[in-house]
């Protein structure tokens, strides 16, 4: 059967990179004896996978896994058992069962929530929401993009689905509220939310934006003045995998990840 | 949260820094204010290979059941942070609490390569503790150090305010319950570190210790420098192995680290007695594990870890009686469970050829062979009794069960060694191969393949080889050039890859294993001149050394390229093991006579290490 757990990570837990977390799960669910299906072969290996790669630095409250299980036991029990061999800064939230057919997380990643906190110490404008909604009233946003083949321009106005400046104004506008958060506060207060593309058809990272908006508002670009915090991570029902990475998302009906399974 | 003794930028900038966080699965957490005595654990190299040592875990777990204790760990800093923490004079710290190491009590250095000597200088630097051992106040922490190298502290005597000879497990708790006294009734640094001296079995104090040197160079002598200091250490040897201390929750770090594995030690010594091996003399007598306390540690740390792997440590698995039953209760009770078995180098018979079929894929896995000298003749001057016979049969049996790749471990510059028994190595070889292709084509497994790698041999002290002289690079380089040409000379040289070694690590390390106090000052100066990660080649740099040894006018052939009279006094000869130099000579002469000498089971060659009233020596006397 299949199921899919929900995640939190924070703390030092941020700089263990997603290879290195996917073994610490292996090793966690063996620990605590899961029920979890093996490869055949030699070097048998869980058959689990993850929903979307977090960067290295970065925090969450909603990562998704997917893991084929012999046989499970109650959600709650099952959530009890890992957490009981887990550190405290990686902490399973939820764990559902999904239907035999469906599509594992990783396929149907479409778009991600993140909470931007400006850390303390670094210069970031008073009035930036004002500076950010401007930046964002511009018809297009051209920015170029490289991966490890090229380098293209990419306009990335349309991936930005959402945004906003604090955690009621961004839930009213996702319909999503996170009871709970492990994302890491700072003094100053300063945060930027939005919802933002991912995934395999078009992944767009925060870091893009928040050197489009440095560039945008004048300020010098620094990555480290920036805790990017993930909430959640949504599929989008109308994804058509044949659209065009410019018609992508266009009719977009966002659900979470863990809305396709069912509590046990 | 948990507080970090590095900031977000400091860890986003450096690669993997995941060795610098702690709180890995099973880390030992304590409350500072019910601890007496702060222990911090070092293996001077990165993480991921300090991470994979059994010795810390053991020592790690042992010395955190004390509730009056806690052990932290540290590792060496890799390059890339050691520039950050000079740069902005952040003291090193241990993983557990991210609190400066030179806060501690103690400060354990584990000395397991010589090559690691100036990642010692750079751990205590880089904690802001004086490196000079004399010049430490009653500030700092005692720096202690254990291990294999310990066996000859005196190239790194300076460094250390105390060396611990012999086995982890005996005599720490007294050590600490000692520091504990004397820290309560306010007694001084030096005052405790003479009374360990003088009461604790095992515990060198270097600076309480003046030697005295000839003209030639060697030492005259080695001398107390107080009369109530022992005149020799005695080894401390846990006797008792079947049911003693061994960790039950090993640490489990998040990123691979070289043993990402539960790590089972079935015995400890060997009874074999290569004249080239300093752990089959160190660890003498051989003391076997009980197999029912094994198969109990394997399930508890498998379920305490979660790791996929299990594998067994010892220095000769073989000649662990018990072999075939734990090897097949680990397959039997977890190859369910998807944990792989990896198995040690065993005598291919077919016990090995039946669990091997089991564990691995026969395709991809290869057999190994050890036979260290390429003739009958060098491998009896050595000791080692594989014959050729052997490992053809093993060889022709495993290609006949679909093995088809071989690989084969041998020394350069052993003694007496002559250009007849190089080219030995070639021709074994390729006779390996064409045993191969005697089997009909139609039931072959396509080509074989033979990798065959060559080290040089680095005569250590506390072997039957210790009065040897080492070849020099020029030597060294010239063998392996003839031995590359001789490959190439077989009939079969396209199946058969040759692997070498570097010549100018070897020297140093040759200088070093043999080396007296006078080296702490060459040490001292490498590092300084840069030298860290010494056994990283990208980190080496033979030439600072140099440099260094020609600022302090010492030449390193002294150590290397030099036979030793019978009567000298070598620099640890102040260290008992049991083993006696007696013994040792008597051994260095069979060699060269080429005679070989049976193992312990077979007979008793009288070694010494008798007096530990255990182990092998008395098996079957009782
Ligand atoms: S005393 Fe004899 S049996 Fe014991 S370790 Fe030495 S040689 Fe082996």
């Amino acid at each position: 059967m299949k199921v899919r757990i929900k995640f939190s990570k924070t703390g030092c837990m941020k700089f263990i990179g997603h290879l290195d977390v996917m073994r610490y799960f292996q090793k966690a669910i063996r620990r605590c004896g899961l029920d979890v299906s093996y490869s055949q072969g030699y070097n048998p290996h869980q058959l689990i996978s993850f929903a979307a790669p977090l960067g290295v630095g970065l925090t969450s409250d909603g990562e998704y896994m997917d893991m084929q299980l012999e046989s499970s036991l109650s959600s709650a029990e099952a959530i009890a058992k890992l957490n009981s061999v887990m550190n405290d800064e990686i902490r399973v939230k939820s764990y559902v069962a999904l239907e035999e057919n469906s599509k594992n997380a990783m396929s149907i990643v479409a778009a991600a929530d993140y909470c931007i906190s400006i850390k303390d110490g670094y210069d970031f404008p008073d009035q930036y929401e004002q500076k950010f909604d401007e930046f964002l009233t511009q018809k297009s946003i051209i920015v170029t993009k490289k991966t490890k083949k090229s380098e293209k321009e990419i306009d990335i106005r349309p991936y930005i689905y959402q945004f906003a400046y604090t955690a009621e104004q961004f839930a009213a506008k996702t319909g999503n509220v996170v009871e709970e958060t492990v994302a890491e506060q700072y003094k100053n207060g300063k945060k930027i939310y939005m919802q933002i593309t991912t995934g395999s058809v078009v992944n767009i990272k925060p870091e893009l934006i928040l050197e489009a908006f440095s560039k945008y508002a004048g300020i010098v670009y620094e990555p480290f003045a920036y805790q990017i915090h993930r909430q959640e991570v949504y599929a989008d029902l109308h994804a058509d995998p044949k659209d065009s990475p410019e018609e992508y998302g266009k009719n977009r009906e966002l659900v979470t990840l863990e809305s396709f399974g069912k509590v046990l | 949260m948990r507080k970090l003794a590095l900031s977000d930028e400091i860890l986003m900038t450096v690669e993997k820094p995941a060795r610098y966080i702690g709180n890995e699965i099973n880390m030992v957490r304590k409350k500072l204010e019910e601890i007496d005595v702060r222990f911090c654990m070092c293996f001077p190299d990165v993480y991921e290979i300090g991470m994979s040592h059994l010795g810390i875990q053991i020592l790690y777990e042992m010395l955190n059941q004390r509730a009056d204790t806690y052990c932290e760990r540290a590792y060496s800093p890799w390059p890339d942070l050691d520039k950050i923490l000079r740069e902005k004079q952040i003291p090193l710290f241990a993983l557990e609490t991210q609190d400066p190491i030179k806060d501690f009590d103690f400060l354990g250095i584990t000395l397991q390569y010589e090559m690691c000597y100036t990642n010692i200088l750079q751990v205590l630097d880089l904690s802001q503790i004086p490196i000079y051992a004399k010049d430490r106040t009653e500030k700092d922490p005692i720096v202690i150090g254990g291990g294999p190298c310990s066996y000859n502290p005196e190239p790194i005597a300076d460094f250390f305010d105390i060396f611990y000879i012999g086995e982890g497990e005996t005599v720490y708790y007294q050590l600490l319950d000692l520091y504990k006294e004397c820290k309560a009734a306010g007694m001084s640094r030096e005052a405790f570190l003479k009374r360990a001296a003088q009461e604790v079995e095992g515990i060198y104090v270097p600076q309480f210790y003046q030697v005295t040197y000839q003209a030639d160079g060697t030492i005259s002598k080695f001398e107390p420098a107080y009369p109530e200091i022992p005149k020799t250490i005695k080894k401390q040897v846990q006797m008792d192995l079947k049911n003693t201390f061994y960790p039950e929750k090993p640490l489990v770090p998040y990123i691979k680290v070289t043993q990402d594995r539960v790590v089972l030690e079935i015995q400890r010594g060997c009874i074999r007695g290569c004249r080239f091996c300093q752990a089959g003399m160190l660890y003498r007598p051989i003391r076997p594990r009980d197999i029912t306390f094994l198969k109990d540690r394997a399930k508890k740390m498998l379920e305490n870890t979660g790791h996929e792997e299990i594998s067994l440590s010892s220095l000769s698995s073989s000649d662990y009686k018990e072999l075939p039953e734990l090897v097949y209760y680990l397959i039997d009770t977890f190859r369910e469970q998807g944990v792989n078995i990896s198995l040690p180098s065993l005598r291919i018979d077919a016990f090995a050829l039946d669990v091997m079929s089991k564990v691995q894929d026969v395709k991809k896995s290869s057999l190994t062979f050890a036979p260290e000298a390429g003739s009958q003749r060098l491998r009896d001057v050595i000791n080692k009794g594989l014959t050729e016979e052997v490992i053809l049969k093993g060889a022709m049996d495993a290609f006949q069960s679909g093995w088809n790749r071989v690989k084969l471990y041998f020394m350069l510059g052993l003694p007496t060694e002559t250009l007849e028994d190089i080219e030995g190595i070639a021709v074994l070889s390729d006779k390996i191969a064409r045993e191969y292709y005697t089997i009909p084509k139609s039931e072959r497994n396509g080509k074989v393949s033979i990798v065959s790698s060559t080290s040089f041999f680095v005569p250590k002290p506390f072997t039957p080889f210790q009065w040897t002289r080492m070849n020099t690079s020029e030597e060294f380089l010239e063998k392996q050039r003839f031995l590359n040409g001789k490959m190439k000379e077989q009939l079969n040289q396209k199946s058969i890859k040759y692997n070498w070694h570097e010549a100018e690590l070897t020297q140093l390390e040759g200088v070093l294993a043999r080396g007296d106090r006078k080296l702490s000052k060459v040490i001292y100066d490498a590092y300084q001149a840069g030298c860290i990660f010494d056994s990283w080649s990208e980190y080496f740099h033979y030439d600072r050394w140099m440099d260094a040894f020609e600022k302090n006018g010492i030449d390193p052939l002294f150590y290397t390229a030099r036979e030793r009279e019978k009567e000298e006094y070598f620099p640890w000869d102040f260290i008992d093991i049991g083993v006696t130099k007696d013994f040792l000579w008597r051994e260095y002469q069979k060699g060269q006579a080429e005679e070989i000498t049976a193992n312990c089971r077979q007979k008793c060659a009288g070694c010494g290490a008798m007096i530990f009233g255990g182990g092998v020596c008395f098996e079957g006397k009782n």
